[in-house]
Formats: structure tokens, C-alpha cells, sequence
């Protein structure tokens, strides 16, 4: 089981990620340059967190014209599991791969701080190791990672148990307190808060850690 | 080429003696270009030329130190085969004129300073000054300066991806004019990786990387040197664009093509761009460079060699690699998208040597440039007697206390520090909001401590005082987190040096620095000085800001929030003394009296040093559940700090004391640090081992903060309450 972390110009969560798999979840990892065509062995793909191309236009609107994206959505259509966190997050959803669309915080500015979500199913290969209602704690890290999108989509996503985690004290203007999303086939999912920024107690929590292990649970029954 | 007219030698700042001084050095008249090279070098922000004499007076050295002053910054020594490179540079005048991007440059300039010897920065500090919020003239723009540089510094730290992790933010209405913005980073490496600014092996080629050279910037280390006047605005255009992408670009590849072993040396094109790198690294290599500036990348057509050689574009970076290695060089910055162009090598005679068009429209010797800059013993007037204590009419603690924690000095900065990503490569162990920053290393296991501190009203009091009070207080703020301090990088904001009394202060200052830092065992491995702070003939409180690194194990750290009720509240230190000469440079002279008088409080180095020593012994067998040292506002505000933690813990104080309320309350006296914990017998011991005082003061108690002297109710209040108001008051400010 090998995860594989992609490294944009100008990502800089990308080692964070590979820390907290490779030594807080204890699994190998290695880093995939944003100009390869190809995702090698990985059985499992992060988009970290940063400003891929500095992010001058929208987030995410120049990764995703980016080679390895096109091997990212081929590994996404064949069920590869596809994280993307914050930056991430965005790159997915400017890719097309998950609805919707972050902007710009509601108070307009950059938001630091540990938050609290709620797992809202526990039905997928990112959150099985937790429960439904469950409450973690991890940082958010962003300045636009308010998510919006059209109320039909919204509908279809609670309809579809679509919606991963919500805030509970929602720090962003996001509509419906929306937190992470998956895709239909809920094998990628996007979320603002860093779940490899809480994986061990001396960053503040470790409750990120059930993401991880999750979808090294999911790993390991596929194989 | 242009003749050297009397006025196009004081447009470039230069006194008829410095310009008499470079013709007999060239042995003829400087070229236009030579003129625009020696007037950047011998500026006051890159030759030092009114501190240079006094700042030898600070210790450089010790044990750890493996870099001191004269490099892009100081190197310590942490163990198991690591280093650590730290340093403090300001940008103040840039974030007076384009207060985002004047900030945001200062993070980029740093940064820089760090990468540009191998080290990854991990860490970024800030230390902030504005003119008061509320002010009824200047409020409004003070905000909008504030507002600018809190954006442009999370603009350029989060998108480069170090955590900014912690600093001060202060108000003083002489910084009206004047903010000052003072950027401290840190970075780790292996300490057998260190590079160096150092031009070497003649015919080694000499490569440009990073961006393209424009028009923006020129003359940005002149303008730092001058006082600002009503047309400071037109020099707008002086102020550099900062691009964070760039630079995450640029650090990448400079760590990767170091790796390489093509690398012979590096430096950062920052203040004075082209012109300081080139002959620095000839000057301390002890050769020469030849340069074509055809061949640098440029932004804009038509570009003069002065304006080449006087940008100072962002993001751009000079090395030297092995001659026939240029290409695995080249590679990596293709690999990265940056532009990297061979455009001289190194030569034999020690000249700088520029061509343009195969023209040669520069020839200097790097020495003279780098190290012949003039050096002046500015005359310089002690500070006169302090102004004697006013009337102190008896206050109101409770309503006293709520004032302080409203003030822009003591309430919650968490507006400002949420909008910087302060966890960024997980390594921080405590962020901003204690009293130390502090940052795991993950290669060695242990961790680094980072305070950040000055004082411009005690330093204004009493210059030499003031710098040994900066000293010792982040001395034991790191103490306070357990930490042992190794080393310290300053910063000294003053105003115009030719101005006797406030060269005056400078030198005092260093004197006072250089004492406290030989007693505290911090050597001052660089820093930075900033002088003209003027505006309109007004000159900022004199400020020393230091930066002190401390080492310590890696485990849950010391917050400064009480965690439980029922643990026993001491003051470490004891209760401490003043008197009303000693009270005058207090926050509580200032907000509630709106004053300033006398002198700073007293300082004993001895006692303060064995307070140290004891809360790193009670640190150490984790005796202290939060712990947070007595600073702005005394000891009522440093237990209403620690009230204000996620346990809604706050105390109950039962003092006995003969002082006034207000001295009791408020005083600033130093060495003495709040502890609250379950053990107060154990910590008693330790105290009384090492010769402080450690009175148990209270207990800790559920959601109240009520302090009594001698049974006498000075203040009794609800936390929430307090904390609402500490919290929020930042933003109701900036709401106006």
C-alpha cells in the first residue's frame, strides 16, 4: 500500500502530507511531480495543501491544466482513492471531479485556527474509522474555502450522503456549513481542514489521523 | 556620460567629504553608474556607517556560534549535527509608504537571508509598531497601515508556507508616521551544509537566478536612510512587489542545485540588488567579479547599467558554481521554471567590474565598496535627568484592570495572528499568544524557542536600561516555556544620527544590550539597524527589538493559561517593588494617566537570571501546569492572561503587600513569572534552592479572577467578562 503525494509548484503541505502517512500513520509515501504523466504504483493520491502557481488567478485554475491531473482523473475514474485538502480541495473542484466551488472567506480574510467538525457519514473510505456525528478537531488553513454551489447541487449532495464533515461553528460563510465533499462514486474527497496538520498530540490533536487510517482500511480490504 | 554636478551628489545622499573620499579611492571622478553603486553601499542601511563603531561593542561569540555578524545571518550550533541560521532585518519605511507590499518584502527579503545559506525557514516572527488606533487625528490611517501590513505579511509568509508563529504588536503615537515592521526568521540545517556569500576560484561563473530585474525599487536602501518628509508619498515607486510564488520557487531550487555540490557560494539580492551582491561576495571572497549586464534578465526595455545595478526587483538570487558545472545547475532551475543565466565569472584582481554592451561603465574595488564605507563617531549626548513622578490620585483597580486589558498593547492580538498560517509544516509546538514561540526540529528531536521583544517607552526613559529590560525579558520568556536562551539577533529602530541626542540613545542602547546579552550568555550573532525614523522632524521612541533563540526537549509545552481549579497560583520571583519615579514607563502611566515620566522599572540581572534558572528547573520536572511571565500591565493582567485559557480557570488572589493598589496591580518590575500547580511545596524548594522568592499567592478557581490585599477587594470579576473584553477590543478598535 503506497500513498502518493503530488507536488505542484508552490504546494507547500506536500510534505506535511507525506509526514503524517509515513510516520504518523506509519505507511509509505512518496511525492509525484506535478509534470509526470503518470501516478506510477500509488494505491492512493493526496493533493496537499499550498498555492499551486501561486494561485494568482482562482485557486486550483492552473493545476488542473496540469499533466499529472490527467493521470489524477484517470486514477479517480478506474475507484482510486483521490484526497484533496485545502488547496486541494479546490484543484477538485476546478477539475470538475467534485461540484462546487470555494471563494473567497466571508470575513475576507486568511483564517488560522483549530476547528471543530462533525463527521457526517461514516459510510466512505476517508471517514469509516470514524463515527457518524463524530466530533475532530483540525486546523483550517485558507483564505477561500468557503464553499458554495447551486441549491439543486447542495440538495443532491445531502440527498446522495455526499457531505463528509460539516463545521460545527462554520468559520467561513460556507453554505451549509459544508466541510468536505465526496464525489458520487466516494472515492475522492475534498475538504478545507487539514487532517495531516493533526496527527500526533504535540500538533494539538491528533484527530486527523482517522482520515488517514481510513483509507488505509479501505486500502488493505481492496488488496 | 553624465557630469557629476554638487546636486546629483546630494540627490544620492552623499556628503562632499564621502564624495571626496571615492575619487581618491578610484584615483578619478565615478561614473554616473559608479556613483549610483558607491551611493547604495555607503547608504546608512548597507554600510552601517553611524553604528558600525558601537555595534562592536556587542558579544558575538560563545560556544554554539558558528556564524556571527557579516554574513546573511547568524548560525548556531543545536546539536546532533544541526544548526539553525536566524536573523531580524526591518522594513519600516517601505511599510510606512505601501504598507502590503512594504511587508510583505520585508518576509520575502528574509527569508532569503535564511535559504541563501542552505537553511529551510521554519519559523517566522513578527514585531510590529503603529500609531495609536484611537488616535482622533491619525486613527483611521494608523488602521489602514496595520490592516496592510498584517495582509501583506500572511500574503507572503502563507503562500510561502513557513509559519509565522508568534511577535508583538504595540501603539505609540510616535510611530504615527513611522510604523515599524521588523521580520525575525529562522531556518534548520545540517551544520556541515552551511553556505557561504564568498565568491571564489577565479574564472568560476557567475549565475543569475530567479526573476527578472525591473525598474521598481531603485534607490530602496537610500530612501530607508533618509527621514520622511511631506513628499515621502513620490517615493512610492521605491517600495518592491513581492512575489511568495517566486520565492517558494526560488527556495526550492536553491536547496535542490545546493545539493548539486556545484555551488561555490550564494547571496540574496536584496537592499542595493546587484551592486551588494556582486562586490560582497567578490569583497569577503577576496577576488573580483566581471559582469555583462546584457545578459541579466530584465522586465522592462531599455534599461540603463545604473538602473540594472540599482533594482531592487524580488525574488532574485547570485551564486557561483564550479566553471564546467553550470549546466546540473542550469537543470534544477529549469526543472523549477526560474531563469538562470551565467553573466560574469569571478576574476583575480578584486574588481567589480560592470560591462554594458561589452562597455565597462563600472570598476570598483569590492573592498572599498563592501569595507572602505565611510565610518563615522557621530557626536552623542547622554540622555538628560529623568522627569520627576507626577501625582498618581488612587484609582479603581477593577475598572483600571478592564481598561489595560481593552489597550491596544495588552489585549488579544489574535485578529492579526489568525490570519497567518501558523502550523504550515507542522512543526509548531506553541504558536502565537504565549510568551514564547516555540518549533519542533524533526531531524534532531528537539525543539527551539523563539521570543520577541522590545520596549520604545522604557528605552525612551533610559536607553541603557530599557535594552538590558529588552534583554531580560525574553530571556525568561523563554525561560518561561523552559527553554535555554543560546543567542539573540537584534533590530535597532532609532531616528536621525546626527542628531546628537539621539545618537545619544543608540550608543547607549548598544552599551546596554552588549552588558545584558554578555550576563545572559546570548551572543548577538546579526541583526539590522534602522535609523531615521523620522517624520517631519518627529523621531519614534528609541527601539531596541531583539530576537532571542532558546533550545529545549520536544514535549507538550507550557501554555500560560491556568489548566485546573484548586492548584496553587505563585509568583515566581516574589511581588516585586517600585516606586512612583519607577511606576512612570508602566502601561498603567499610560493608558489610565495618559503619561510618561522617570525611568523604567529596576533591574537585577543576578535575581533575574536565578528566576530563570528556577522556572527551568520547575519546568523541567513539570512541576508548572501554565506559567507566563509578568510583563506589560503587571500582575493583574499577566492572571487575567492566564484566566483566559479554554478551561474558563481563573484565581483567586490573596496578596499581602504594604504597596498602593496600583503599584501592587500594575507595577512592571521584572523577574517574576506566574505559575500555577499541584505542587507548590516541590516548586517552593526549587525557589528557595536557587535564592528567589516564590510566595503562593492564590489558588486557582472556576470562571472568577478576584484579587485581595490583606482581605481588601481590588477587583473581583467574572472571566467571560474579561475576556470578552480582551478578546474583541482589537477589532472594535479597527472597526473605529
Amino acid at each position: 500500500m503506497k500513498f502518493g503525494v503530488i507536488v505542484f509548484p508552490g504546494s507547500n503541505c506536500d510534505h506535511d502530507a507525506w509526514y503524517a502517512v509515513s510516520r504518523n500513520l506509519g505507511r509509505p509515501a512518496e511525492f509525484i511531480w506535478h509534470d509526470s504523466a503518470s501516478l506510477g504504483d500509488v494505491d492512493a493520491v493526496i493533493l496537499p495543501g499550498g498555492f499551486s502557481y501561486g494561485d494568482y488567478l482562482r485557486c486550483g485554475a492552473i493545476a488542473k491544466f496540469s499533466r499529472v491531473m490527467a493521470a489524477v482523473r484517470k486514477f479517480a475514474a478506474g475507484g482510486g482513492l483521490v484526497i484533496g485538502i485545502c488547496n486541494g480541495f479546490q484543484i477538485l473542484v476546478e477539475t470538475g471531479l467534485l461540484p462546487g466551488a470555494l471563494v473567497r472567506n466571508r470575513s475576507l480574510r486568511f483564517i488560522c485556527k483549530p476547528v471543530a467538525l462533525r463527521v457526517e457519514t461514516a459510510d466512505s473510505p476517508f471517514t469509516s474509522a470514524a463515527t457518524k456525528g463524530q466530533i475532530l478537531t483540525m486546523p483550517i488553513a485558507h483564505g477561500e474555502g468557503c464553499y458554495y454551489a447551486d441549491e439543486r447541487t447542495l440538495d443532491e449532495l445531502e440527498a446522495e450522503d455526499r457531505v463528509a464533515f460539516r463545521y460545527v461553528d462554520n468559520p467561513n460563510g460556507s453554505l451549509r456549513d459544508i466541510a468536505g465533499i465526496l464525489n458520487r462514486e466516494r472515492n475522492v474527497l475534498g475538504m478545507m481542514p487539514h487532517p495531516e496538520r493533526a496527527t500526533e498530540p504535540l500538533m494539538g490533536s491528533a484527530d486527523g489521523l482517522a482520515v488517514f487510517q481510513s483509507m488505509a482500511a479501505a486500502l488493505a480490504t481492496k488488496s | 556620460m553624465s557630469v557629476i554636478t554638487p546636486e546629483l551628489i546630494q540627490q544620492h545622499q552623499l556628503s562632499e567629504s564621502e564624495y571626496r573620499k571615492i575619487v581618491e579611492l578610484l584615483g578619478r571622478e565615478p561614473t554616473y553608474t559608479e556613483l549610483g553603486i558607491f551611493s547604495v553601499m555607503w547608504s546608512e542601511h548597507c554600510s552601517y556607517k553611524s553604528s558600525r563603531l558601537h555595534l562592536k561593542k556587542l558579544p558575538t561569540r560563545s560556544r554554539l556560534v558558528l556564524q556571527g555578524p557579516g554574513e546573511n545571518a547568524g548560525i548556531i550550533d543545536i546539536g546532533g549535527g544541526y544548526a539553525i541560521a536566524f536573523k531580524i532585518e526591518s522594513h519600516n519605511h517601505p511599510s510606512f509608504i505601501e504598507p502590503f507590499q512594504g511587508a510583505a518584502t520585508g518576509v520575502g527579503g528574509i527569508l532569503r537571508d535564511i535559504f541563501t545559506m542552505g537553511a529551510r525557514p521554519l519559523a517566522v516572527l513578527d514585531s510590529l509598531r503603529f500609531g495609536p488606533l484611537d488616535d482622533p487625528v491619525n486613527g483611521s490611517r494608523n488602521a489602514r497601515i496595520l490592516k496592510g501590513v498584517v495582509e501583506g505579511i500572511a500574503h507572503y509568509g502563507n503562500c510561502f508556507g513557513v509559519p509565522t508563529v508568534g511577535g508583538e504588536c504595540l501603539f505609540e503615537s510616535g510611530y504615527d508616521g513611522n510604523p515599524l515592521v521588523n521580520v525575525f526568521a529562522l531556518g534548520v540545517f545540517k551544520k556541515d551544509e552551511i553556505f557561504y556569500a564568498r565568491a571564489s576560484g577565479v574564472g568560476n561563473p557567475v549565475i543569475y537566478v530567479g526573476a527578472k530585474t525591473g525598474r521598481d525599487g531603485i534607490h530602496g536602501a537610500s530612501m530607508a536612510s533618509a527621514e520622511f518628509t511631506e513628499e515621502s508619498q513620490q517615493k512610492r515607486p521605491n517600495v518592491q512587489v513581492g512575489d511568495p510564488f517566486m520565492e517558494k520557487l526560488l527556495l526550492e531550487a536553491c536547496l535542490e542545485a545546493m545539493r548539486t555540490g556545484a555551488i561555490v557560494g550564494i547571496q540574496d539580492m536584496g537592499a542595493a540588488g546587484l551592486t551588494c551582491s556582486t562586490c560582497e561576495m567578490g569583497s569577503r571572497g577576496g577576488t573580483g567579479i566581471e559582469i555583462e549586464l546584457d545578459l541579466v534578465p530584465q522586465r522592462a526595455a531599455g534599461m540603463t547599467p545604473y538602473e540594472i545595478m540599482l533594482s531592487e526587483s524580488q525574488e532574485r538570487m547570485l551564486l557561483v558554481a564550479e566553471k564546467g558545472r553550470e549546466q546540473e545547475v542550469f537543470a534544477v532551475f529549469r526543472k523549477w521554471g526560474l531563469d538562470a543565466v551565467t553573466i560574469g565569472h569571478v576574476t583575480g584582481d578584486g574588481l567589480l567590474r560592470v560591462r554594458h554592451h561589452g562597455e565597462v561603465v563600472a570598476e570598483i574595488p569590492n573592498r572599498d565598496l563592501a569595507d572602505e564605507a565611510p565610518l563615522y563617531d557621530r557626536p552623542h549626548v547622554p540622555p538628560g535627568p529623568p522627569a520627576p513622578a507626577r501625582e498618581i490620585p488612587p484609582g479603581d483597580p477593577a475598572r483600571d484592570l478592564r481598561a489595560l486589558l481593552a489597550s491596544g498593547d495588552i489585549c488579544s492580538k489574535r485578529w492579526i495572528w489568525e490570519q497567518y498560517d501558523y502550523m504550515v509544516r507542522t512543526n509548531t509546538v506553541a504558536g502565537p499568544g504565549g510568551d514564547a514561540a516555540i518549533i519542533r526540529i524533526k531531524e534532531t528531536g528537539t525543539s527551539v524557542a523563539m521570543a520577541l521583544d522590545g520596549n520604545g517607552r522604557y528605552t525612551r526613559l533610559a536607553p541603557r536600561e530599557g535594552a538590558k529590560l529588552a534583554v531580560a525579558e525574553n530571556c525568561r520568556n523563554l525561560a518561561t516555556v523552559g527553554a535555554l536562551p543560546v543567542a539573540a539577533t537584534n533590530c535597532l529602530n532609532f531616528g536621525n544620527p546626527e542628531r546628537p541626542e539621539i545618537m545619544g540613545q543608540l550608543v547607549e542602547a548598544i552599551e546596554g544590550m552588549g552588558e545584558a546579552c554578555r550576563f545572559f550568555e546570548t551572543p548577538i550573532t546579526g541583526g539590522n539597524v534602522s535609523l531615521y525614523n523620522e517624520t517631519l522632524g518627529e523621531a519614534i521612541f528609541p527601539t531596541p527589538v531583539l530576537g532571542i533563540v532558546g533550545l529545549l526537549k520536544t514535549e507538550m509545552p507550557i501554555t500560560p493559561d491556568f489548566k485546573k481549579p484548586g492548584r496553587a497560583v505563585m509568583l515566581l520571583g516574589g511581588l516585586g517593588t517600585t516606586d512612583a519615579l519607577h511606576f512612570g514607563g508602566t502601561e498603567y502611566v499610560k493608558v489610565i494617566l495618559k503619561d510618561l515620566w522617570g525611568l523604567p522599572p529596576a533591574l537585577d540581572m543576578e535575581y533575574e537570571k536565578r528566576v530563570h534558572d528556577a522556572m527551568r528547573e520547575i519546568a523541567a520536572e513539570g512541576l508548572a501546569e501554565s506559567a507566563h511571565d509578568l510583563s506589560d500591565g503587571g500582575l493583574a493582567v499577566a492572571a487575567a492572561e492566564s484566566s483566559f485559557g479554554p478551561s474558563g480557570t481563573g484565581a483567586e488572589l490573596d496578596l499581602e503587600s504594604g504597596m498602593r493598589a496600583e503599584f501592587l496591580l500594575f507595577h512592571e518590575g521584572p523577574s517574576r513569572i506566574l505559575i500555577s500547580t499541584a505542587r507548590p511545596e516541590r516548586v517552593a524548594a526549587i525557589a528557595a534552592r536557587h535564592g528567589v522568592e516564590a510566595p503562593r499567592i492564590g489558588t486557582t478557581v472556576e470562571g472568577r479572577l478576584r484579587i485581595r490585599n490583606y482581605g481588601q477587594t481590588l477587583a473581583d470579576q467574572a472571566i467571560i467578562e474579561l475576556k470578552d473584553i480582551w478578546e474583541h477590543a482589537l477589532e472594535d478598535h479597527l472597526r473605529g
